[in-house]
């Protein structure tokens, strides 16, 4: 990546890219609480895309706004790590990447909050309070279920299993960002690794590394999620809503 | 959201509108008042020994004073509350689904927020009613087992399709319109918890309502092609949100009843007739027709006439036939039968540490 816009972008579509998969969940979750759970996490990560993506605008100098930059850019200009795309899957598909997108993202909010640009460090001082209630949820949800009954334990190790290897993009170096990533996963770590234990749940080992999103090369299912997202937007260029 | 448009309709009283909300709101804040007022002047006491229970339920409700969870009170009282309050809560869940249907579309990020946010009010608006039902002796697992049973109703408005975003706005203005209409008079309701609970919701609602009209209004001074989406909008969804108040009042089957216990205030056709008049003055600020062409002012009636919605149509949603009724029950019964295995961990879990606590204290 180069330079504070690319930076901003990445954090920007994480949390857009979040935020839309986690608004899949609405009149679907398994509980009512847990409805109203996941739309204010959704919230909140939509509430910190809008922040990022107009700093993004503003610092690219090219007059995008929000909207532009989220319904008028095609997959390949997305810049969100793949781990948000994946598709929900099952509840413990959903907690598990809960869980490490908020290990991530708050350490990565908090160091951001000290940083030299005070744009985003105000996002970051808002976001990480946000994002240790995330993380509280997710940490919660993931021990229920991998100490829960033999099916969630079942279902919560194949979610990590299946989650785990798109941990690795999130804290690729990047020593010229504002905050370098690979600093981040010491913190990760020591988040998860405890979880994981309490829930009775093994850690996995594989050395796979799938990447590929900073880059704008995603899975074959951003495209969908973002038809579906972008569809009504640009059936009507330049309208007002 | 809710109507009167179940199966055993009933209804509420009041509310009288001239902006989006103004009056209405206003309505909500008056109840709210007479309610602290009605505590503060103290109920009477407890029925003596060999008071007749029914006689001092009657003295409580004629002198305006609220029934609460504890005390005494006819069973079909109890039974008739359980059943619009379950019904009120059931709408509110199942009416999250139609306009859920454009989350994931909405055209801007800040509408999607809005939406976001106003789904996720609807679910909370189901809790706080299903703790209000649970007040009177039954329990919310027991609640939603008859809805997903079909034993108990919701709104036969959400049996309707949301076919374009403008539906998301029509929704706003007309159904939650509707439903304010409807709601604000419970706010009086005889019933504490109800009357407490619908206080609280109407005030949210009215946010609901301004923010459909809001999205109409964008619309409706768009582009040419997003005036005929709100038109079209409007054209769907107007005789539906009239039928929400439920059958004319020669059929209605509870309403007396109802009227007597001051659990319901006002006719369907009140009801019907204050949201008419509302919806016409606003209909012309948002720039969009009402499609009736026998809309006209009455002078001798000070309100307007207007045509009938087709009741026939109305109890064929009720029965189940309408539109969407077999996929709004097959989406609910999914979630929560895919959900089954996640309140099962929940539950195994929490019985795990219970356990756990036990041992440490011995």
């Amino acid at each position: 990546m180069n330079g504070p816009f690319d930076f901003t972008l990445a954090l920007a579509d994480d949390a857009l890219v979040a935020a839309q998969r986690l608004a899949e969940w609405t009149t679907r979750a398994p509980e009512m609480e847990e409805d109203i759970a996941l739309a204010n996490i959704a919230l909140d990560q939509l509430g910190a895309a809008r922040l990022l993506l107009t700093y993004a605008g503003e610092l690219e100098g090219a007059g995008r706004d929000e909207d532009a930059l989220a319904y008028l850019r095609d997959d390949r200009e997305f810049r969100n790590a793949l781990l948000v795309e994946l598709p929900n899957g099952d509840f413990a598909v959903t907690m598990a990447k809960l869980l490490f997108l908020a290990a991530y993202q708050l350490p990565l909010y908090t160091a951001l909050a000290g940083c030299p640009d005070e744009r985003l460090a105000a996002i970051g001082a808002k976001a990480r309070k946000e994002s240790a209630y995330h993380l509280d949820h997710g940490a919660l949800w993931v021990k229920r279920l991998g100490d829960g009954t033999e099916e969630s334990h079942r279902r919560m190790q194949a979610a990590v299993d299946h989650v785990w290897p798109y941990t690795h993009e999130l804290f690729v170096a990047d020593p010229a960002a504002p905050v370098d990533p690979a600093t981040l996963r010491p913190a990760f770590d020591e988040v998860v690794g405890p979880v994981l234990a309490e829930a009775t749940l093994t850690q996995p080992g594989s050395a796979w590394a799938p990447a590929g999103g900073r880059a704008g090369v995603h899975t074959e299912h951003l495209g969908y999620l973002l038809a579906e997202m972008q569809v009504l937007h640009r059936a009507h260029p330049g309208a007002k809503w | 959201m809710y109507g009167n448009d179940f199966s055993a309709p009933s209804g509420p009283p009041n509310g009288a509108p001239d902006e989006v909300t103004g009056g209405l709101l206003g309505e909500v804040e008056a109840a709210e008042a007479e309610l602290r007022a009605a505590a503060a002047r103290g109920r009477r006491g407890g029925p003596t020994p060999d008071e007749d229970l029914a006689a001092y339920f009657a003295e409580v409700v004629d002198a305006e004073q609220k029934i609460e969870p504890r005390d005494w009170m006819p069973d079909a009282y109890r039974r008739t509350l359980i059943r619009q309050i379950a019904q009120h809560a059931h709408s509110e869940i199942i009416g999250m689904q139609p306009e859920g249907n454009w989350i994931s579309r909405a055209p801007s990020l800040k509408r999607k927020a809005i939406l976001l946010a106003k789904v996720q009010d609807e679910a909370g608006h189901g809790l706080y009613l299903y703790a209000a039902a649970e007040t009177l002796g039954i329990s919310r697992d027991e609640l939603v087992q008859l809805l997903l049973d079909g034993r108990q109703k919701y709104s036969s408005i959400f049996n309707y399709p949301t076919v374009s975003w403008a539906d998301v706005g029509a929704i706003g203005w007309l159904v939650d319109g509707a439903a304010i209409v409807n709601q604000v008079p419970l706010c009086r309701c005889s019933y504490g918890p109800y009357a407490r609970a619908m206080i609280r919701v109407c005030k949210e609602e009215s946010f609901h309502q301004r923010q459909g009209y809001e999205i109409l209004h964008t619309l409706a001074h768009g582009t040419p092609e997003q005036h005929a989406m709100a038109q079209d909008a409007v054209d769907r969804w107007w005789y539906p949100s009239l039928a929400m108040f439920g059958p004319p009042d020669g059929n209605s089957t509870h309403s007396a009843q109802s009227m007597a216990w001051k659990i319901k205030r006002f006719s369907n056709d009140d009801l019907r007739q204050r949201f008419v008049d509302m919806c016409v003055q606003q209909a012309e600020i948002l720039g969009v027709r009402i499609p009736d062409a026998e809309l006209r002012w009455n002078d001798e009636r000070q309100a307007y006439d207007y045509t009938q919605p087709d009741y026939d149509e109305l109890m064929r949603v009720i029965s189940g036939d309408g539109p969407c009724n077999r996929e709004r029950m097959a989406h609910r019964r999914a979630a929560h039968a895919d959900g089954q295995w996640v309140r099962e961990a929940a539950a195994a879990y929490a019985a795990k540490r219970a356990g756990q606590k036990e041992t440490v204290a011995a």
